[in-house]
This record gives structure tokens, sequence and C-alpha cells, in this order.
């Protein structure tokens, strides 16, 4: 006790050797102790199978305009409508301003004719209706989220409703005219 | 009084080493009560009991339960069809979950009418907050286990709420699954969780009551006791009280766990889950509904902030505000039975939470939006405006001047009864 009051004292300005070496090794353990939490921390993203997701293809001959089937990618269902004509048309002539998320049809169908989005409502993660035939597709004709109410459009924007962004397009590439590969 | 077994020489053998029997005699025989406390001061105890009956039939349908995505779901059917009593293990479990509910929330009314959460019993307070938020995700990660319907779409649902977080929102969410949707990784972590959760619950309901044996409980006057004639020793007065309190309350439980072990259930959760069909309506089990209703509430976005973000900010601070409610209440008067306008307000504020709930069980459309938005808005003006406002204009009525004067009719004499360990305790 006595010792390391001297110490202390030794050079009268309040900061000594001994005091930085209290900071350095706190400094060392807090570091480390960090480090060590990673691991733990990281073991819950995706594992590396979970991860090594395989593509999907799809065979779209099947498809008649109009028509809209649903696949399954990376857990996910992914929606691929064949528009009508009047379906591309509305989709790109509405004004960019009047979008609460803007983007151009022509970026999101590669294809006008293909529209192939992500099926997952960007409000909560719902599946939106309009799949199939007898289905409720909201006011503009897209898809509409019965969870809390989300309109999309029939290029998949959002319009109406508490979701904040657009079904997202995941990447694809068309192998041939009827055989696209999604991932 | 020394209780007489503390005179056996093999208890006093183990007490000199480890002061169990002291302890025991201390906190549970001896503990000075207020002599006024009312059937209100029931739930804390009872909150407790259940939270063993929870843990023990948990364990047990552990046993049984297999957590992954293809079994999960008939694992738990195998435990309601061929495992012995599995069907009243599991019915306890669940309807349990309901119980426990009801019993803290009435709890939690309790210290918001009668001001428990003064000083000095803030921590107390806090920690009762923090038992809160352990429950509910213990509970929300327990609905996902049987892997129906509704475990799924609320567990996509619950999750995405991360998601409305700034820049990192999605990657938390990722993380949270350990995947890009809900499955097996997911379901694995939970129960993981959900076995974990509720002894750190145990832990600070520890906490909670080595807080509360400091001061006391507090009482339906709010006042503080001023002598030994204020107070009674817990045993046997309480603890029969608590037992009596007990009785009743298993004898409701066991009419829902064997006549309506589905009241508080979902039909939807009887139906496998699938991962590409959203139910027409999902809804929560009925402890979140009001918070549902929050969340949902908010329909437009704010300057740069979208609805989503604010609603799920909401929905957490609804429960984050009781954090500060000691400090938003200045009003030095306890009880509500003495504030004349907060005891009006308490009831508004009740009926408010009661509406909330009813809209989250409603689909979002029509009037229900209006109404969302009216109650969301009140309970946070309860809170943040009514409270503070109040502790500057209302006029509180004259506090009596100790617990027993009217218990004993305004006798201020000494307590016929008055027993002699108070003494010495004090
Ligand atoms: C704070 C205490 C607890 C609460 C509030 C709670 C809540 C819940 C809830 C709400 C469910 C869903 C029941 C259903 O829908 O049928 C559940 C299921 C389950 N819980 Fe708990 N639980 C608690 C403690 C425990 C403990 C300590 C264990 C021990 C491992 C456990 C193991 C299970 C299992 C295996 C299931 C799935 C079987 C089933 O769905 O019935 N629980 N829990
Ligand atoms: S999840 Fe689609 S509207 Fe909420």
């Amino acid at each position: 006790m006595a010792d390391s009051e001297d110490i202390r004292a030794g050079d009268g300005h309040g900061e000594t050797r001994r005091d930085f070496l209290y900071l350095a090794t706190g400094a060392f353990g807090a570091a480390g102790g960090a480090i060590a939490l990673w691991p733990l921390i990281h073991q819950m993203s995706p594992a590396r199978d979970t991860l090594a997701l395989a593509t999907t293809e799809v065979d779209l001959s099947p498809i008649e305009v109009g028509q809209s089937i649903t696949v399954v990618w990376q857990g996910k269902p992914v929606f691929i409508r064949r528009r009508t004509e009047a379906e591309i048309e509305e989709a790109g002539t509405v004004a960019l301003d009047d979008l609460p998320d803007p983007q151009p049809d022509a970026e999101r169908a590669r294809k006008p004719e293909w529209l192939i989005v992500v099926g997952v409502c960007t409000h909560l993660g719902c599946i939106p209706k309009g799949q199939a035939t007898g289905d409720r597709k909201g006011e503009y004709g897209g898809w509409f989220c019965p969870c809390h109410g989300s309109h999309y459009d029939t290029s998949g924007r959002i319009r109406k409703g508490p979701a904040p962004k657009n079904l997202p397009v995941p990447s694809y590439e068309f192998l041939s005219d009827s055989l696209v590969r999604i991932g | 009084m020394t209780q007489p077994w503390m005179k056996n020489r093999l208890v006093q053998w183990i007490d000199y080493r480890l002061p169990m029997f002291s302890f025991a005699e201390k906190e549970l025989i001896d503990y000075p009560t207020p002599r006024n406390l009312s059937y209100w001061w029931n739930f804390g105890s009872l909150a407790g009991i259940v939270l063993v009956i929870m843990i023990v039939t948990g364990i047990v349908l552990a046993m049984h339960y297999t957590p992954h995505v293809d079994h999960a779901f008939d694992s738990v059917e195998r435990i309601m069809r061929d495992v012995n009593y599995g069907w009243l293990i599991r019915y306890i479990h669940t309807n349990g979950g309901s119980a426990f509910f009801i019993i803290v929330y009435i709890h939690i009314f309790r210290g918001l009418y009668y001001g428990s959460y003064k000083s000095p019993r803030e921590i107390l307070w806090i920690l009762g907050v923090v038992i809160l938020l352990c429950m509910m995700a213990t509970a929300f990660m327990g609905y996902v286990l049987p892997w129906g319907q509704m475990s799924f779409w609320g567990a996509t649902v619950i999750t995405n709420l991360f998601s409305a977080v700034p820049i990192v929102g999605d990657i938390i969410v990722t993380w949270l699954w350990g995947g890009f949707t809900v499955d097996n990784p997911t379901l694995n972590r939970f129960f993981s969780l959900h076995y974990l959760m509720p002894f750190v619950i145990v832990g600070v309901v520890v906490l909670h009551l080595v807080s509360l044996h400091q001061h006391g409980s507090n009482n339906p006057l709010g006042i503080d006791a001023k002598g030994p004639q204020d107070k009674i020793p817990f045993h046997p007065y309480y603890t029969v009280k608590d037992m009596f309190g007990l009785s009743a309350f298993l004898t409701i439980f066991a009419g829902f766990v064997f006549f309506a072990p589905n009241f508080f259930g979902e039909p939807e959760n009887y139906i496998p889950a699938d991962p590409l069909l959203t139910p027409p309506h999902i809804v929560p089990e009925w402890y979140f509904l009001p918070y549902y209703a929050i969340l949902r509430s908010i329909t437009f976005d704010i300057w740069f902030l979208s609805a989503k973000l604010i609603g799920v900010v909401l929905m957490f601070g609804s429960i984050l505000v009781l954090f500060l409610v000691p400090w938003l209440d200045r009003s030095p008067v306890r009880s509500a039975r003495y504030r004349p306008i907060y005891k009006q307000l308490f009831w508004v504020l009740v009926i408010d939470c009661v509406v909330l709930g009813w809209v989250g069980g409603n689909p979002p459309e029509g009037i229900f939006v209006i109404i969302g938005q009216i109650a969301t808005l009140y309970y946070f003006a309860h809170f943040l405006v009514l409270m503070p406002l109040l502790s500057v204009i209302e006029t509180p009525r004259p506090l009596p001047t100790s617990i027993a004067e009217p218990v004993l009719g305004g006798g201020s004499g000494p307590p016929a009864a008055a027993p002699q360990t108070m003494e010495k305790a004090q």
C-alpha cells in the first residue's frame, strides 16, 4: 500500500508508468475479449452449405401470356409472370414521381414480356397474393399483400401501403428463349 | 421470533456453515410486511409459481420435442397423441404462457395504480420491465417451436421488424435467421434460446426480490410504514394469503387446461408451416396484440423516416417508455387512492390498452386504422404528457398519518395483536 502510494506521488503529476500499464493491460484485455467474441457472434450467420445456394433453372415454355408461376430460390418464392401487352403498357407509362420507390420498368424486366421478382413483401416478409387466378391483385393489378395491405403494380413496384420498397429483382440470365437461370 | 426448528442441532450445524435456515427465517418467515396488502399483491408470488410450472413442463416437453423443420410439427403431435400425459403437459405449458402474461400484466398495472415504481423502488420497477422483455422474447420463440403456420409466419413478420433498422437492417435479419428465410437454423437457435431464457428470467427475478426486500412492499395507501404496528410477519399471514390466491388461480387454470385448452390458441397453428403460403390473416398471440396494433398504426412516412421504421420504433418504445415512468411521474404521492385525476386516467389507460389489443386482432382496414392511431397516440400521451403534467397540476387528497390508522378504524393505540417479532425486525 505505502509503496504504491509512493510511486503515485513520485513524480507529482498524477500520471505514472503504472497508470500506463493499467490502461495498456485493460485495452489489451478488452480487444482480446472482443476478438474472442466474434466467432460466437458470427456462428449465427448463414453457414457455408446454406451459402452454397443452388441456382434455379426454370423452363418458361409452358407459361401462357397472362399466367404466373412461383418457383423456389434460396428458400424464397420467386414470381415469374408472362405479362400481357396491357400490363407492360401500364408498367411502362406510370410517372416515376408517383412511385414511393422510383424505378423504371425497363430496369426491372430485362425482357418486357417476363417479369421476375422475389415474392416476399418488403414490409415484413409475407408472400403477396396475385399468383393464383382467383387472387386479389390489389389496386394496381400486380400483387396484394394481405398482411398489412401493401399494393404492388404490374412491375412489382410498391404503390400503396406500408411496404417501403419494390419487390426485389433477383439476378437472372436467359439461357435460351424459354430457359432462365435465377441466382 | 426464533423458529423452534432453529434449535435443532443439525439445523444449527448446517446453518453455521451455510446460512440457509436463517436466510429463510429472515426473508420468508419474519420478513416484515405492511399489514394492509390487498389481493392485488398476490400476483407477484403467483408469477413466480407460474415461472416454475413453465420450467418444469418445458423441460419435460423438451424430452420429446425435435427441433427440426421436418419433424418439429410431428413431434408436437406425437406429444399430444402418443406420449403418456403429453397432452396434459403441453396444454399446461401452452396455457401457462397465457396465464403468465395475464398475471404479469395485472402485476404491472397494480404497480402503476399504487405508484410502486416511486422512490425507493425505481430499480425494482426497472428489473420488472426487464423481466417483461425477457418473457416476451421467450414466449415469441416458444410459439415458433411447434412449427405451425402461425409459428412460421409470426416468426417471419417479427424477425423482419429488424430490417427496419437503417443500413444494417438486412444484415441483422440474415444473421438472426442464419439463412435467407426463417428455416431450420432459425428453429434450432430459437429452441436453444427458448430453453435458456427462462433461467435468465429466474436470475432477474432473484435481483427483483433482493431489491424488493431492501425496502419491503409498497401498500394500497402508498405511505411508508411508520413503525412496528404497521407491519406483520410474512408467515403465516401472507404465506396463507398467497396460498389461497394460488388455489383460486389453479382452479381457473385447470378449467382452461381441461375444458378449453385451445381457448387462447389459433387454429391456424395446427396446420404445418408452409413457407410458400402466407395465411390470410396473421395474428400474434393475444398478449402481443396491443404492440401489434401500435406497429401497424403508422401508415405514413414522416420526412425521411419510413412508416415501417416508425412503427417498429414505437412498438419497442411502448415498452421502453415504462423504464422512464419513475421519472415521468413526479408526484410525491404514490397511491392513486389519493390522486383523484390520476386515478381516472389510470383507468383510461387500461381501456386504451384493451382497445389496442382489440384493434391488433382485427385486419388493418377501415375504421380499425383510425382507432388504432388514436389509441396509440393516447398511450404515449399518457406517459409522456399526462403523467408529468399531473405531477404539477393535481392536488392530492390528504394522506392518512399511518397504515395502522385507517386499518384499525382511526385508533392510534397499539394494535391488539402486534407481533413481537416486528420490534426486533424494525
Ligand atoms: C418463461 C417461461 C416460458 C414461457 C413463457 C414459454 C412459452 C412457450 C410457448 C408460448 C410455447 C408455444 C406453445 C404452443 O403453441 O403449443 C412454448 C413451447 C415450448 N416450450 Fe416453452 N416457455 C417457457 C419455458 C420453457 C422451458 C424452461 C422449456 C425447457 C426446455 C420450454 C420448452 C418448450 C418446448 C419444447 C416447446 C415446444 C412444444 C410445444 O409447442 O408445446 N419452455 N413455450
Ligand atoms: S408484410 Fe406485406 S404488408 Fe406487411
